[in-house]
């Protein structure tokens, strides 16, 4: 007899099917359909770098405890594509379920003993029931939904009513959708063993008025927000979508009913190196503008972020992270670029970064990101992540406050010129290291000066006078200080009981490391946490590690850099740092950190204990 | 005397132009090039040339690269802002500039290893796109400021100061603008200020991409006889196709040329370009021809000077992407924020 497993509520079933088969969308399908009852779930997609027919994969996790991190493993495969069915069958959790096309008998038995096999018919039906080639294929993809529904008791009705949105005005794809859904499921009810499936989705009431959406069309949304009107940009994976959306909603919302026109700019430029010229041109000349890429896209970017930095022109650049080094894992999730993205270019330069968790910040953080880098005059990186930014994400709502202004900084007008204002474009008045600047085109007589990526004095004339460059360099730290008071803090979770142990992780660790704690809780291990949102470090930060005996810090990267930037910009023992990482492309896991820190705070209370015998 | 500053007085008679600037309000710095410098001519040439277009000094952005003729706009139209950016990258600096603010002038200086080595990309992709600006080359064949070796404008079989032959086959840039699109296309010498002025004067006006290759012999490096790019060989090969008058809308336009050996081209804001023809079969408004009779004579060893190709009704980067006529930059909360109530129903539909 073949355990079976059982849950509610809590399982991953994980798709593997054939890019460009138009799968995508059914599986999207199915993990809204489970929203829609209430019952949180966190989709992910695996992807290849390819356009057609490689091997994909949606794995989706559902979670009534609203766990929205990669768990790891899986309970039921829906295994579609044949040329990883052996791989994607050994997969499967012992009592698991395999869920797949059965018209060609496969010995699957052969392959597992220790599963739960489910086998349909899907090409057959679908042959039967269509001719033409393309609804073959894509109606394929809605009877496995159908049939799943049955198997899992998801509500039809939801299914039906995400037809009838998606297909509002589209009456005959409606019909033949809903058609198709019930031809899977009325199989499914007849023909399978729905009532001995031990995973079953129940209506719930967790998912409140979250929001389903992707880090990256948030970040684009937040541009739009955030009121940039020039975005330059070249292609990368995985960065793209945030430019698709920044044109979609500015198409919707920016163009002018009465023209026609936009007021808005988006250039493809020819490469990474052009689009960051622009939005250091727009910027310079007074428009708020912004860039999205990847990682070999900041590479190519480098020599025009240290210009930006010393010139002081502000920059939004989002960088969703794939993994690395060099061309990596383009379709593949890391936190690799910290230092190359802090340190950028040659010669001393540090630059603003923010670490959004989910598509709520990567909205909230694309916004301030632009205010932020008006203020401080300098680049200022938004770190997405491809699991942030390419993966659908349950997620509190979109906030804006009406009332709110642009912050453009400290921008000196023709009215103050005129009035005998002493202008020095890079002359501290404030103490804050932050000076003016003016628009071209400002004045007729006053105000004007020259740009340059050379040494110059307060007046921007050039100079290479040490004391003269000393001075300016300082004021650049001093700046860098300021920065630390704007940046969003970080934000700490205190463990349900008093404790010497703490944990340091940034973006899009946070979910799994929030499940990891819970876990460690019920193990009787406290652990406090500190999610830092932005680079410089708050000194709380400080504060936090000097606390504890113990600070992990977990991070997506072989290399430590969080950990290695703590402690060469807090001046920090390595000692008082243990890194937890996790950079093998995947998503971190609540396990993984479990795991980790568990084992490693086993070793800690050995040693104490070895303490205690002398 | 480059240590000296320059004075700020000038003489009370100075004549001044319709906006009341005097010809002194259009310089800048003191340059610091080497004493007869080819790059000076053109930068005074474009001095000259504002303050003939009655242009407000600060409603003019001037953008550079890196190199010799980078600096060069320290030395003209101190009142604007400039922009010495990086290495071969102005054209985008500029690009983004300009669909910052549509209403400002925007003149590009680079040079030949500027535009033509290490940016010759952005060169490219700027003329490409029609980013409506001056775009000045001051082109003299070699690296100045380290000393002399060849850029990638330097003809192929030409020598260097040390003796060097060049073996590279050579990029030209007007040949490369025109079959890139763009709008206007000019070259020039800075040697012959006559002809160099109104060109710059017809460019400044221009609504599009418009571009100026201008010969200038670097004195120091690349001015002996085995250059091809040195005041004699410049000027014992000059090849004008055209002599050009430029006159702004208003202006009488006299007549004091032949009819027939005129060709007259009013540009989109009216402005009427006379092109004094050298050369019965040359038409200005032929981009192919253009590109035939540059290779035709480039084939002969002679340099072909002049307004080689406009397009009198040109359109440029802010046309093709259809932006608003109100310069980006001067948008607000308005125009670029949705708000909250937009927000909600995007929620909405995300559930």
């Amino acid at each position: 007899m073949i355990k079976k497993l059982k849950a509610t509520n809590d399982f991953v079933v994980k798709f593997a099917t054939i890019n460009g088969s138009g799968s995508a969308s059914a599986n999207e399908l199915f993990a809204r359909a489970i929203m829609r009852m209430g019952v949180p779930v966190s989709p992910r997609n695996i992807f290849p770098s390819n356009i057609q027919g490689m091997p994909t994969w949606y794995e989706v996790r559902v979670s009534e405890a609203g766990y929205l991190g990669r768990r790891g493993g899986c309970d039921m495969m829906v295994a579609l594509n044949p040329q990883t069915f052996d791989a994607d069958v050994r997969e499967v959790e012992a009592g698991g379920y395999l869920f797949y096309d059965s018209t060609r008998v496969i010995p699957v038995a052969s392959l597992r003993d220790d599963i739960n096999v489910i086998g349909i018919p899907l090409t057959q039906i679908c042959n039967e029931a269509y001719t033409d080639a393309r609804e073959r294929q894509l109606f394929k993809n809605i009877i496995y939904v159908g049939a799943l529904a049955a198997l899992l008791e998801l509500d039809h009705k939801e299914i039906e009513k995400l037809f009838s949105e998606q297909y509002r005005d589209k009456e005959k794809l409606l019909d033949s959708n809903v058609k198709a859904l019930h031809m899977g499921r009325d199989y499914a009810l007849a023909h399978l063993d729905c009532a001995g499936m031990g995973l079953k989705v129940r209506r719930a009431n967790k998912v409140g008025d979250s929001i389903f959406i992707d880090g990256n069309q948030a970040a684009g949304l937040g541009c739009v927000y955030g009121g940039a009107s020039v975005c330059a940009w070249y292609p990368i994976t995985p960065s793209t979508s945030v430019v698709e959306s920044f044109q979609k909603y500015c198409a919707k919302f920016r163009t002018d009913p009465d023209t026609g026109k936009r007021n808005y700019a988006i250039v493809q430029a020819e490469d990474e190196l052009a689009s960051i010229g622009m939005v250091i041109g727009a910027s310079w000349n007074g428009a708020r503008a912004f860039t999205a890429t990847s990682g070999p896209g900041v590479s190519l970017m480098t020599e025009f972020l240290g210009l930006a930095y010393f010139a002081e022109i502000p920059v939004t650049l989002i960088n969703v992270q794939r993994g690395g080094p060099s061309t990596g894992m383009p379709s593949r999730t890391q936190q690799s670029d910290l230092i190359s993205c802090a340190y950028a270019s040659n010669g001393d330069t540090k630059h603003v970064l923010l670490f959004p968790q989910d598509p709520k910040e990567s909205f909230d953080f694309s916004a301030a990101a632009l205010d932020l880098a008006d203020r401080l005059q300098t680049p200022v990186f938004v770190m997405l992540d491809l699991d942030i930014g390419m993966n659908a994400r349950m997620c509190a709502p979109f906030e804006w406050d009406d009332s709110k202004r642009m912050d453009r900084g400290k921008v000196m007008t023709c009215e103050e010129l005129e009035a005998g204002k002493e202008f020095g474009r890079y002359l501290d008045v404030d103490g804050d290291g932050i000076t003016y600047r003016t628009y071209p085109g400002t004045h007729p007589t006053k105000g004007a000066f020259f740009t340059r990526g050379t040494t110059k004095d307060h007046y921007a004339r050039y100079s290479e006078e040490g004391p003269v460059y000393i001075d300016n360099m300082e004021r650049l730290s001093r700046k860098f200080e300021t920065a630390k008071e704007l940046v969003p803090k970080p934000l700490e979770r205190r463990a349900s009981k008093p404790t010497k142990c703490g944990v340091i992780h940034f973006g899009s660790t946070s979910p799994s490391m929030n499940e990891a704690l819970d876990a460690l809780e019920t193990q009787g291990m406290y652990v406090d946490a500190l999610r830092v949102r932005a680079f410089p470090f708050h000194s709380s930060v400080v504060d936090f590690i000097e606390a504890h005996d113990h600070v992990f810090v977990v991070e997506q990267n072989r290399d430590a850099q969080l950990r290695t930037m703590l402690i060469t910009e807090c001046g920090l023992d390595s000692a008082q740092l243990t890194p937890v990482l996790h950079y093998d492309g995947t998503p971190i896991t609540a396990r993984f950190i479990t795991n980790a820190i568990a084992s490693r705070l086993a070793l800690f209370n050995v040693s104490s204990l070895k303490k205690v015998a002398q | 005397m480059t240590y000296i500053a320059k004075p700020k007085l000038h003489h009370p008679a100075l004549r001044t132009n319709k906006i009341g600037y005097t010809r002194r309000d259009y310089e800048g710095a003191i340059s610091t090039l080497c004493a007869g410098c080819g790059h000076d001519s053109i930068s005074a040439a474009i001095v000259q040339a504002c303050f003939n277009l009655d242009i407000e000094p600060h409603k003019v952005a001037k953008l550079s690269g890196i190199g010799c003729s980078s600096k060069a706009p320290t030395y003209f139209l101190g009142g604007s802002h400039g922009f010495n950016t990086v290495h071969g990258r102005m054209p985008s600096v500029l690009t983004g500039a300009n669909l910052a603010n549509r209403e400002l002038t925007y003149l590009g200086v680079s040079g030949d290893g500027d535009s033509a080595s290490i940016g010759l990309g952005q060169f490219a992709h700027s003329m490409r796109r029609g980013v409506n600006m001056t775009y000045i080359v001051m082109n003299n064949g070699v690296y100045g400021l380290t000393k002399g070796q060849f850029s990638a404008t330097a003809d192929q079989g030409s020598k260097s100061k040390k003796g060097v032959t060049n073996s590279d086959a050579p990029v030209d840039l007007v040949a490369l603008a025109l079959q890139l699109g763009a709008t206007f296309v000019a070259r020039s010498f800075s040697g012959d200020k006559a002809q160099l002025i109104p060109l710059i004067e017809a460019a400044l006006r221009h609504e599009g991409a418009a571009f100026i290759d201008v010969l200038s012999p670097c004195v120091t490096f690349n001015n002996h006889s085995g250059s091809t790019k040195s005041y004699d060989y410049v000027r014992e090969h000059n090849e004008a196709v055209n002599r050009i008058d430029f006159f702004v809308p208003g202006e009488e336009i006299t007549t004091e040329y032949a009819p027939g050996t005129l060709q007259e081209v009013t540009q989109h804001d009216g402005s009427v370009l006379r092109l004094r023809k050298l050369n019965e079969d040359y038409d200005a408004h032929d981009r192919v021809a253009a590109m035939n009779h540059l290779q035709k004579h480039h084939a002969l060893g002679e340099i072909v000077t002049g307004l080689l190709f406009v397009d009198s009704d040109p359109t440029d980067l802010h046309t093709h992407i259809n932006t608003v006529d109100t310069p980006l930059n001067k948008l607000g909360e308005r125009a670029l924020c949705p708000g909250s109530a937009a927000l909600k129903k995007i929620n909405a539909s995300l559930r």
